[in-house]
């Protein structure tokens, strides 16, 4: 058996609003030192359920505790030791880069050399230190990413909350983001990510949930989700969607599953066939060979359908 | 053991405050103009020119005085009102300060009593411009006038409290019109901050008698001019009623705006 060594605990978790669910019967156990994902559609509910761990979204029903502290009763004894990036940014636009630090860490009831030396040290590990006096609406989208999760830091929490901390970053920001989460992970910190990227999913999250619905659709490390619920190998067709789907007609192992996508067509197998490679080099289609990702899980399980 | 994260509960106020200060001070300059020059046009318009008009002493004093006095007070409500409102709901809706407080130690109470009680400074630090302007112009009687600023916090928190309890439920920035319309300026222009109050309709009379800035001129004005004070039991009693009733219901509404 696993140590359990959870430092969230949250059993039945429910939320209505206007008497519709969206947070719907959450159980969770979030492990000290893990980094563990949520994913879901929009307005699968990922961002009511960090709402309610911060004591900020009361549960309907269900039970929650934090650090072994209940919440939300006593919410205020968590958040000391909880870091946030939430999902929109709320930097305080009247002040600069460093008075932001200063300004949050105040609220923790931090002041003094210690939270100057602090400062120092977090706009070094967000790449800022050249920005220390800088306005913020001088700052880049990902710059000010990045002063948020040195915000998030300034009280050296033992948990870190990153609501969608990379959308809307090009690929140099959002790696570098990672890079740091990396870091964090490795100072034994736990941390607790929503991502619409698959992939950063994949790489980050030591296990991860699907939310559908305020529903955990399914929970387990992303290796394990894809063993799970998905065939190991899939061939994407381009191209003329009438033609590709012809291929389905007997061509294919019989195990091969097929969905079609507008002009695309995906077809997933559980061992390499060399046939549909074959086929379709011979069909003159334009087609990518890959292994199965967490995205294809995401989609099989969540529906390929627009929310909305 | 670690250090505990969180201020003792009296003082969770203060970062929220200080906060509002800060950038408050950031801009001081300007700021400390505006408070100055503005009520300074008033006096010399108003006073001197309005004054001129006029034949005997208003209520015992040259008109000058009591239009200054009275002024000390309506600008303590109209700063610490536009504060509690405009300034407040750009924090709390537009720019999100509030729930990034609120996911610190601090709470929604603790949030909502700092800009209350920095509203109510701010009102304090229009009363004091025109307090010092009005002692350059001779206008103040004696030291006793010192009393104001302690009083001038205190009218301020009660405005500060009211128009949060408005900001909780506004829509948007024209929701402030209506409050500023039906409240603010009659109280401005019936309340005894231009005129007496003697002199109207029994009906606005006891409408003026109801609403705090009336209770304010009636504690600050006599201070000013070094007149006796009465009713001081009363005055107080009632603004430290809407005090009493404004702060916990400012508080309820905006939780129900944010914590949803
Ligand atoms: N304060 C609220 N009042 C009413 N409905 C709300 C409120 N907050 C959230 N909802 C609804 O609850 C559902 C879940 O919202 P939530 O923000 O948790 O989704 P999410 O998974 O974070 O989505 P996204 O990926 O778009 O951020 C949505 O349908 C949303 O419209
Ligand atoms: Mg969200």
């Amino acid at each position: 058996m696993q140590v359990d060594n959870a430092v969230i605990r949250a059993q039945a978790l429910c939320k209505s609003y206007q008497g519709q669910r969206v947070v719907d019967n959450i159980d969770l156990m979030i492990q000290a030192g893990e980094c563990f994902g949520l994913l879901g559609p929009n307005g699968a509910g990922k961002t009511t359920t960090l709402r309610m761990f911060l004591g900020l979204t009361l549960p309907e029903s269900g039970s929650l505790t934090i650090l072994g502290h209940p919440i939300p009763a006593v919410a205020r004894e968590a958040r000391a030791r909880i870091g946030v990036v939430p999902q929109l940014d709320n930097l305080d636009p009247d002040f600069t880069v460093a008075e932001n630090l200063r300004t949050y860490a105040s609220y923790f009831g931090l002041r003094g050399a210690a939270v100057e030396t602090r400062i120092t040290q977090l706009l070094v590990f967000a790449n800022l230190q050249h920005k220390t006096d800088a306005p913020i609406d001088t700052l880049s989208g990902g710059m000010k990413r990045r002063l948020t999760l040195a915000r998030a830091l300034i009280n050296d929490p033992q948990i870190l909350i990153l609501d969608e901390p990379t959308t809307g970053l090009d690929p140099q920001a959002r790696q570098m983001i990672w890079q740091r989460l990396r870091e964090l992970k490795q100072q034994g910190k736990t941390l607790i990510l929503t991502t619409h990227y698959m992939e950063e999913a994949q790489r980050l999250c030591d296990r991860l949930a699907i939310i559908d619905h305020g529903r955990i659709i399914t929970q387990g490390s992303p290796d394990a989700l894809i063993q799970q619920h998905i065939e190991p190998y899939v061939v994407e067709v381009y191209g003329n969607g009438v033609q590709a789907a012809s291929l389905a007609d007997g061509s294919l192992p019989r195990s091969a599953r097929i969905e079609q996508v507008g002009e695309t067509v995906f077809i997933y197998m559980s061992q390499e066939d060399p046939n549909v490679m074959a086929m379709c080099q011979r069909e003159n289609l334009r087609f990518l060979h890959r292994r199965a990702t967490l995205e294809d899980v995401f989609l099989k399980l969540t529906g390929r359908d627009l929310r909305e | 053991m670690r250090r505990a994260l969180f201020l003792p509960a009296l003082w969770r106020w203060v970062p929220v405050w200080q906060r509002n200060f800060a950038v408050w001070y950031k801009l001081f300059k300007p700021a400390m103009l505006g408070n100055i020059v503005e009520p300074l046009l008033y006096l010399l318009a108003l006073g001197y020119g309005l004054g001129s008009f006029m034949s005997s002493d208003m209520a015992g004093v040259p008109y000058l005085h009591y239009l200054a006095s009275g002024m000390a007070c309506a600008s303590a409500m109209n700063t610490a009102s536009f504060e509690g409102m405009y300034s407040a709901y750009t924090r709390m809706i537009m720019q999100g300060t509030w729930v990034g407080m609120m996911t610190t130690p601090l709470s929604l109470r603790d949030v909502v009593i700092g800009e209350i009680i920095w509203a109510g400074s701010k009102g304090l630090i229009s009363t004091a411009a025109i307090l010092l302007i009005a002692t350059l112009m001779g206008l103040v009687a004696d030291a006793r006038a010192l009393w104001v600023l302690p009083l001038a916090w205190i009218v301020g928190i009660c405005f500060g409290a009211m128009a949060v309890v408005i900001t909780a439920v506004a829509k948007n920035y024209d929701f402030f019109l209506y409050y500023v319309t039906l409240l603010i300026t009659p109280m401005m222009l019936l309340s005894g901050v231009f005129f007496p109050v003697d002199g109207m309709p029994q009906l606005l009379q006891i409408g003026a008698k109801c609403l705090p800035l009336y209770h304010a001129i009636g504690l600050i004005r006599p201070l000013m001019l070094g007149q006796h004070n009465s009713d001081v039991i009363l005055h107080l009693g009632v603004i430290g009623g809407y005090i009493a009733l404004a702060v916990p219901l400012a508080i309820r509404l905006v939780g129900r705006r944010l914590l949803t």
